[in-house]
């Protein structure tokens, strides 16, 4: 046979809760009633704390932030569906994940205020520290996983980047690396739409991002990212199948409500009536029907919670200006090298002198 | 081990030592596996430890990255790019995380990494095989820069990265691995950031290392001269100290490195000399170094690259300098 057909490829999309709320009762997870107000609780933390850090920075309190809002499902969605053991490794706009696990919202701020602080990883929380250049962290997620299939733990890597990583070839060499070496390691793609301001069709001709997997011999599929069933549903599904050495490219499809960062203006590159009609379709209000409907939801018990988050962000705020307050300059010096050479011990010493020689 | 080695033998046979006494050591690279390496100095490793030792893709970045990930699980990696200046591919991933995952998280995450590369000029290689990029990867924070000149120096400064707790890039001189044997002690250890003097004297200190220390001590034979030669090994962190007393001594300095001259270490050297031991000098001290062109192809490699009649010429120059 001269010409044959020799790989076909098809991609599913999962949704698991519906815009208007209702739910796909086969596909739904089986989460209990604390757990999914659990997850309603951290994607209202997510929420308030992007919006308390937007006005921070505005106000000269705080440095560049990237907010997540309207990617609250894809993250804390995700994030659920990790063990406790299970390595989170994330960009840079990942605080709504990284709040379900071991990180507070005062680390989140210190980073934002500039403190190497806020990038500590917590006492035996499995972590990395945010990766600031686009799509460099898969490649850590690929061998976290690799290094967990090495020594035989069931541990796995979940990853996170977004659509414009996509088009960064170390994504690519981590998705190679994933298949060839059977790492445990599961990669969520948030594509929100937009990297800064390239909208996807400018990012790639490929018709989905979940189809990058294919050429790397891995699982690819695609979930709705404003569907936070959907994300647990999937994303534990890929943990699952990454715990036996099969990785998965999951690209949650979903939409940055706000800013790239707060050094930019959507309105520029954007319509309004554009995040209008994803307004419509916010991931938390989408839960929060489910939740009513369900019965668990009533004014009181959102009352209680959004208190609770608001005292919470509150004391973060309080704490991190407190830290920020005694910060010390020279602890730049420390953690370079296990042990100090020589020569920075003399920098570090001619700095705390100050006025005196230069080194 | 106690047996002559060649350098490159000397890789494998530490690489084999690390892997037998701690089973958190991994090697990978391209084709360090099935082949043992371009340059076999990983040869027979795959059969030995079949569970820790792998053929990567191709792909640097790639190979430099996971290492970042290994290294969390608590694994050591060693990874080897195949000639240096393929690790450009890779510098990003280097200089991004590798050298400064420490820092930026105040010492919660670490990355005791060994990236292995054969490196320099000398061997009639194809274009960018022979380049000599050590100021490049010592201008990085948080990286350690090992050359080493010998076999048993490889053993020991080999040994000594992979159990360093910080990421080492180990730059081996290509045109050594097969130049000469040398008796290697079993489990040897040297310290990093030490420099050797490898010559004692009094009249003019030169400061060489990797393939030109060798063109060096080829010079200085032919000279009357008592010539103080040190081989820094670690070029970052540099052993200051070693360098700036040995010029107080002597007054007069070369510096030799094969990598162009401009922002080359020989500035660096020569600028610590500025602050510590201006007063003891009494000639501006010599750079030999490679021009500050690409390295040619190699029919116009050996017109590049430092030699010894180049060296003897400078230390003469100095020498009669009042």
């Amino acid at each position: 046979m001269p010409r044959e057909d020799i790989a076909q490829f098809t991609i599913r999309s999962v949704q698991v809760l519906a815009e208007d709320g209702t739910v796909d009762e086969d596909l739904a997870p089986s989460l209990s009633d604390d757990e999914l107000l659990d997850c309603y609780e951290a994607m209202k933390r997510a929420r308030r704390l992007d919006e308390r850090a937007i006005s921070l920075q505005r106000r000269g309190e705080l440095g560049t932030y990237a907010p997540a809002i309207g990617q609250e499902a894809a993250q804390v969605g995700s994030a659920f569906a990790m063990d406790e053991d299970d390595w989170i490794v994330p960009s840079f706009r990942e605080q709504s994940a990284l709040m379900v696990r071991e990180t507070p919202p005062q680390q989140i701020l210190e980073y934002a205020m500039g403190m190497e602080e806020g990038a500590e990883i917590p006492v035996d929380e499995h972590a990395l520290p945010p990766a600031i250049p686009v799509g460099t962290q898969p490649l850590h997620a690929a061998g976290v996983g690799w290094g967990e299939a090495i020594q035989e733990s069931p541990n796995v890597a979940l990853t996170y980047f977004g659509d414009g990583a996509t088009s960064e070839g170390d994504v690519y060499e981590a998705l190679n690396f994933a298949g060839v070496y059977d790492a445990q390691t599961v990669f969520l793609c948030q594509n929100n739409r937009y990297a800064i301001s390239t909208r996807l069709e400018d990012q790639t001709a490929a018709e989905t991002l979940a189809q990058k997997a294919i050429a790397a011999g891995i699982d690819g599929v695609r979930v709705d990212g404003n569907d936070v069933l959907g994300v647990y549903r999937v994303v534990s599904e890929a943990i699952e199948r990454a715990r036996d050495g099969d990785p998965t490219l999951v690209e949650a499809l979903t939409y940055r409500r706000s800013m790239h960062t707060t050094s930019d203006d959507p309105s520029v590159y954007r319509e309004a009536a554009e995040e209008d009609e994803w307004e419509a379709r916010d991931p938390i209000v989408r839960f929060q029907v489910y939740l009513e409907n369900r019965g668990l939801l009533d004014e009181e018990t959102k009352a209680t919670i959004d208190e609770r988050v608001e005292s919470e962000i509150a004391d973060a705020i309080d704490r991190v200006n407190a830290a920020r307050d005694e910060l010390d300059p020279a602890d730049m010096f420390r953690h370079v090298y296990a042990e100090q050479p020589p020569e920075l011990e003399r920098q570090a010493a001619a700095f705390e002198r100050k006025g005196d020689r230069d080194g | 081990m106690a047996d002559r080695l060649r350098m490159v033998e000397a890789v494998r046979e530490t690489l084999r030592a690390e892997l037998e006494r701690d089973d958190s050591v991994v090697v990978y690279g391209e084709d360090v596996g099935r082949a043992g390496g371009v340059f076999r100095a990983t040869e027979g490793l795959l059969d030995a430890y079949p569970d820790r030792v792998f053929d990567s893709p191709v792909a640097e970045a790639g190979i430099v990255g996971v290492g970042v990930g290994l290294a969390a699980t608590g694994l050591r990696p060693v990874a080897e790019i195949q000639f240096q200046s393929f690790l450009y591919q890779g510098f990003h991933q280097l200089a991004q995380h590798v050298a400064r995952i420490r820092s930026r998280t105040r010492g919660t995450v670490t990355c005791p990494m060994t990236i292995r590369t054969p490196y320099g000029g000398g061997i009639h290689a194809l274009e960018l095989h022979s380049e000599s990029f050590e100021a490049g990867f010592a201008h990085v924070p948080g990286l350690t820069v090992v050359v080493p000149a010998s076999p048993a120096e490889t053993a020991g400064l080999l040994t000594a990265s992979v159990r360093s707790p910080d990421p080492v890039v180990f730059l081996e001189p290509t045109r050594l691995y097969r130049s000469f044997r040398e008796e290697v002690p079993a489990d040897h250890e040297l310290p990093l950031g030490e420099a050797r003097i490898v010559d004692s004297g009094e009249d003019l200190t030169v400061v060489a290392w990797g393939s030109m220390l060798r063109e060096t001590l080829e010079a200085t034979a032919e000279l009357d001269a008592d010539i103080e030669v040190i081989d820094p090994r670690t070029i970052s962190p540099l052993d200051t100290e070693t360098i700036v007393e040995s010029v107080r001594k002597t007054g007069r300095c070369v510096v030799v490195h094969e990598a162009p001259r401009t922002s080359g270490m020989a500035g660096e050297i020569i600028a610590r000399i500025t602050e510590d031991a201006f007063y003891y000098l009494e000639t501006p001290v010599e750079r030999i170094t490679g021009y500050d062109v690409p390295v040619p192809l190699f029919a116009r490699e050996d017109a590049y690259l430092p030699d010894a009649d180049r060296i003897e010429a400078g230390i003469r120059r100095v020498l009669d300098r009042n």
